[in-house]
């Protein structure tokens, strides 16, 4: 509530500074922490990328794509393991944060799949990775490429 | 008269106890029993296929015999589970440090279409210099998979793309070849790291 108010007196002061507010209310309240991806070998295999996504508004928001220079197809998808063992992965769809809550993507479950990549992906280096939201909100966030063998983004 | 009926209420239910018990068998363990969810590995010796490593040696089940064995399946076209399994699997080697030294670690692919013993090379390259790379002609790596009670699927994800689902779990045999238990996909290191010096500790009981 306070947060909120408080919000409210920025936008009012920002307007009245001649400022334009973003008009999107959702992903300014997107907050993505630990974004880490893994090294590729050349470009023909894809790359995958982590990352956790925290909606901080009191609004819900709803994931739909991503956007990278990196890759013509990023998607995000997720791997599902069944009680056999057997593992398959498959495009997630939209994916709703509600207000508060954080959406890990991490291995063995959702991840962004960096499909056709244009160049390989070179420990050391960063990309960007946009994050594309229903009300036509983004969120850009420079994603750090770690060893082949990484395991978190501690590595 | 009253011994009689002493008797009788005995064997009412010594009746009744191996009724129960004849129940108990059909649905555990007889004709009644449901399907296994996850069938075992045969052992390695009872195991029957041909295939190369990534350093171009020809290998089979008997490469296996005379070291405890942990195996697993994938492809190098994986983005997600298979580094995650290879990294892993680093990680408990490097855990158990010198005792994981007399064990053999292979990756099998499930691709031998894109998995090359080149590819296959350059892949297993990144990893824990301990994990072997194996690959070979399709009907072998069937057998394989047979062999393992593994599964494995082509799946097409559009404009001639496809990716494999495949039985993600980390075998573990003793160096005799008999599976001992299996680890599954992306379990906890303090629940793995136990399980692979169980299959190091049947191979000692084994040679004394």
């Amino acid at each position: 509530m306070k947060k909120h108010t408080l919000t409210g007196t920025l936008a009012a002061l920002l307007t009245l500074g001649g400022l334009s507010v973003p008009a999107l209310a959702g992903p300014e309240d997107v907050v993505v922490v630990n974004a880490w991806s893994r090294a590729s070998i050349g470009m023909n295999r894809p790359g995958a990328a982590y990352m956790t996504i925290r909606n901080t508004g009191d609004e819900p928001v709803t994931l739909i794509g991503l956007a990278t220079p990196l890759a013509m197809m990023p998607e995000i998808h997720e791997t599902k393991t069944n009680a056999e063992g057997v593992s398959s992965m498959s495009p997630a769809g939209e994916i709703a944060i509600a207000p508060g809550e954080s959406v890990a993507l991490e291995p063995g479950g959702l991840h962004a799949m960096l499909m056709r990549l244009q160049e390989p992906m070179t420990e050391g280096e960063t990309f960007p990775l946009t994050l594309l939201f229903d009300d036509g909100g983004e969120v850009t966030v420079e994603v750090p490429i770690l060893g082949i063998a990484a395991r978190g983004p501690e590595d | 008269m009253r011994r009689r009926a002493i008797l009788g209420y005995g064997a009412a239910g010594v009746g009744a106890v191996a009724l129960m018990l004849f129940v108990g068998w059909w649905q555990v363990d007889g004709p009644g029993a449901p399907a296994p969810v996850g069938q075992r590995p045969v052992a390695l010796t009872e195991m029957d296929f041909r295939l190369t490593d990534h350093e171009d040696n020809a290998v089979g089940p008997e490469t296996l015999i005379g070291r405890p064995t942990m195996a697993f399946f994938g492809f190098t076209y994986c983005p997600d589970v298979c580094p995650t399994t290879l990294s892993d699997i680093s990680g408990w080697l490097d855990d158990l440090g010198d005792e994981a030294d007399e064990m053999n670690v292979v990756f099998i692919t499930v691709d031998p279409e894109r998995d090359t013993v080149e590819t296959m090379a350059e892949y297993v390259g990144y990893f824990h210099p301990a994990i072997r790379g194996w690959t070979g002609p399709e009907e072998q790596i069937a057998r394989v998979a047979d062999g393992f009670r593994a599964t494995y699927e082509r799946v097409p994800t559009g404009s001639g793309d496809y990716t494999m689902n495949h039985t993600a779990s980390v075998f573990l045999f003793a160096a005799s070849g008999r599976f001992v238990t299996m680890i599954d996909y992306h379990e906890p290191r303090e629940f793995a790291v136990p399980k692979i010096r169980r299959a190091l500790e049947e191979e000692m009981e084994g040679a004394t």
